[in-house]
């Protein structure tokens, strides 16, 4: 499934960021591919923030959508 | 001090060394730039309102600030700064988040692989051990290889032993694999740190070496990425902790139903605050009783010995639009309270971390008009100042973006100076009318964005974007940052005001004032319905809109006349060192386009309300008519939308 679809609350492991520039920038921020991250909060029709320890990260909509996720719990 | 392509441009002696302080946004930098130097910096929460660089004299050497970055590269603006300091430093104090140390240690290690000495500054530990986490500086120092020195710095804990240690930093440990391929680079790449980003695919980097940038960039950032959460791994131990009253505040400001009261309340502070109490209470002060009343008939008096007040130097110098009267009093008495209070509002949002968040809110509202969240802080900073905020467009991620924003910004932002006249003439208006011109203005803002958004070729990019935690701003760093601001809005104003004023004194003295009065008078009389010595107040509308804007005071214009003066006002032309900057930053050919286009649009827009008034005989047609348009562009972009291009860079990322 994709980050989108992510309800608050859950843990979830990225699987696949599609553009290689924002991946790039994920992996600066710790939340690149493989990382279990927890979905944070989800504004409705926008912004999806993933929790990693302390850090959190608003993703856009958009973008959200071409980031694959699994669920985990 | 200029910035270059090739780097900063500073005096530094030759036996001294250069210090750079190097961290990620929101670590406390300036803070440490303060105690080292005792000179001042500009802070900021938000990343990419830093972009002066500051530096300061520490003994006999330099130390140099930097924008705050997660990274050195090409990604914007301030990693390019960043980065270029960086490579040229003698060593580099970096400024880690005791709290954030997953994210801030990527930075770190970045620039432990260019092989430049090092001292880290590990901040924020108070708060660490508050949410009940503990780091283990020894086992940190071992594993970075560079010397590790606990601080608060808000406390100047720590400060005198980081002083002490600066001449002990060293080069750490790097990757063994990532070290064979730098050392391979040797012979063409003499400085490893060139060497590292050449390597990390850096554009910029590769071409003054004229060498094809490297394809490793993932490879060396998934490495590094796994060498900095093993480290973390060892030397962070977490304790139990709960969501803290700023973790809970911080998530209630993003979510909608929540998020948009507390933004409308402190809107609501704010105009409680720049609109009412400054706009009001201090502005009657200093502009009627000190400027009209003490400053003017103190300078009427002692140029009135030389000059008549009828005479044409007397008119240029003390008469309606004089230079020593008109210009200081408007500066001094009606703009610069206004101006300290707009930025006194904006600093401490800005400290605060409020704004990335105000960028999450509206992520969805703005993606409407082609732009994301981001977008919202040029729209707020040009409440302040639309030159500042053209400039700020820049932290957007495409050219389609900034050319949106920096439109918008031309078109439809009034800047505070505008905003306080608009305030002081709309307060004499009655209900229906405000609405109205807040309409006129929002409607003109969403339809232009929209079709803009539509028409425009490219694709936006979307929000990414760190949320820093709340914290309270540090009344110390608002303050100054408001006064440096502030002073810089004065020394740029003036001589514009001074020039728009002597402009319109020659025009007038020599009589060309009433045939341009009389030439645009079709457009004034005929097509606004306004007297025809309205054309004044838009030709120093070319000058500074404000300074048009408060012409409007002295037309005897009717209620109506009033508003459609403002909506013509709001939307015209911005004021000259805007349009400097926007042709700087956007090209002459398209700076023209979009100069152009806004004083078109801006008389297009007041006329037509005025031709439906008169031919509905009622404000009300105007409103229905403005929102029928609003609702017409909104559903015909919906049948028409745009399909979102899912391409190989979308949904299926593969390698």
């Amino acid at each position: 499934m994709n980050l989108d679809k992510c309800k608050k609350g859950h843990k979830i492991r990225i699987t696949g960021i599609g553009n290689s520039d924002i991946r790039a920038q994920a992996i600066r921020f710790g939340i690149s591919e493989g990382e279990i991250v927890c979905c944070a909060e989800v504004v409705p029709a926008g912004p999806v923030v993933v929790q990693k320890n302390n850090q959190e990260i608003a993703i856009g909509r958009r973008l959200a959508r071409q980031i694959a996720v699994e669920l985990i719990s | 001090m200029h910035c270059h392509d090739s780097g900063v441009k500073i005096n530094i002696p030759p036996d001294s060394r250069k210090i750079v302080l190097a961290g990620n946004p929101n670590v406390g930098k300036s803070v440490f730039f303060n105690a080292l130097t005792g000179l001042y910096v500009d802070v900021s929460n938000y990343p990419g309102t830093t972009l002066e660089i500051s530096h300061g004299r520490y003994g006999n050497d330099v130390i140099i600030d930097t924008p705050g970055v997660y990274g050195i590269s090409s990604f914007n603006d301030e990693e390019r700064i960043a980065r270029d300091i960086i490579l040229d430093a003698d060593v580099v104090v970096d400024i880690v988040d005791a709290v954030h140390l997953e994210r801030d240690l990527f930075l770190t290690q970045q620039i432990i692989d260019t092989g430049v000495p090092m001292v880290v500054a590990l901040n924020m530990l108070d708060e660490a051990g508050k949410q009940g986490r503990k780091i283990d500086i020894d086992l940190l120092e071992d594993l970075l290889g560079v010397p590790v020195i606990p601080t608060v710095a808000v406390k100047q804990m720590g400060m005198d032993e980081l002083k002490e240690k600066i001449c002990c930093a060293r080069s750490g440990h790097i990757d063994i694999g990532l070290h064979s391929k730098l050392h391979e680079l040797h012979d063409r790449v003499a400085n490893q740190g060139e060497a590292l980003l050449i390597l990390e695919g850096d554009p910029v980097v590769a071409e003054r070496h004229g060498i094809a940038p490297g394809s490793e960039r993932e490879e060396i950032y998934l490495n590094r990425r796994a060498r900095v959460n093993d480290i973390v791994g060892h030397v962070v131990s977490e304790g139990s902790k709960g969501l803290g009253f700023g973790s809970i505040l911080g998530r209630m400001m993003i979510q909608p139903v929540t998020g948009i009261p507390i933004l409308l309340f402190c809107l609501y502070l704010m105009y409680k605050f720049i609109g009412v109490f400054i706009a009001g209470d201090i502005v009657g002060f200093t502009e009627e009783t000190l400027m009209q009343g003490k400053y003017e008939p103190f300078v009427r008096s002692i140029v009135g010995r030389y000059f008549s007040e009828s005479s044409v130097p007397g008119s240029i110098l003390i008469g309606e639009f004089g230079v020593l009267t008109m210009t200081v009093t408007y500066i001094l008495g009606l703009l610069l309270p206004l101006v300290l209070g707009f930025y006194l509002v904006l600093s401490a949002f800005e400290d605060s971390g409020y704004l990335p968040r105000i960028a999450a809110l509206t992520d969805r509202a703005l993606s409407g008009i082609g732009l994301n969240g981001r977008a919202v802080i040029p729209i707020i900073l040009g409440f302040g100042c639309v030159t500042l905020a053209t400039i700020v467009t820049r932290v957007l991620g495409s050219e389609r973006e900034r050319r949106i924003a920096v439109f918008l910004l031309a078109l439809a932002i009034p800047c505070s100076a505008q905003l306080a006249v608009i305030a002081g003439l709309i307060t004499s208006l009655n209900g229906t009318l405000v609405a109205l011109y807040v309409i006129s203005i929002l409607t003109v803002l969403i339809v232009t964005g929209t079709l803009l958004n539509r028409f425009l070729p490219g694709e936006s990019t979307d929000l990414l974007i760190d949320l820093p935690p709340l914290r309270l701003p540090r009344i110390e760093n608002v303050l100054k940052k408001t006064i440096t601001k502030s002073y810089h809005f004065v020394l740029e104003a003036t001589p514009l005001f001074a020039g728009g004023a002597l402009l319109i004194g020659i025009l007038q003295v020599t009589g060309l004032l009433e045939m341009l009065q009389r030439l645009l008078q079709p457009v004034t009389v005929g097509w606004l319905g306004m007297p025809k010595e309205s054309a004044t107040i838009f030709i120093m509308g070319f000058v500074r809109r404000d300074f048009g804007a408060a012409g409007l005071y002295n037309l005897g214009l009717n209620d109506f006349q009033t508003v459609i003066g403002l909506v013509t006002i709001t939307l015209f032309v911005p004021c000259i060192a805007s349009t400097l900057i926007i042709f700087k930053e956007r090209s002459r050919r398209e700076g023209f386009i979009m100069w152009s286009g806004v004083l078109f649009l801006a008389f297009l827009i007041g006329g037509s309300l005025n031709q439906v008034y008169r031919a509905t005989g009622s404000v009300y047609g105007v409103i229905i008519g403005l929102i029928s348009v609003l609702l017409a562009t909104l559903l015909l972009t919906k049948i028409f939308v745009r399909k979102p291009k899912l391409t190989s860079e979308g949904i299926n990322y593969g390698r």
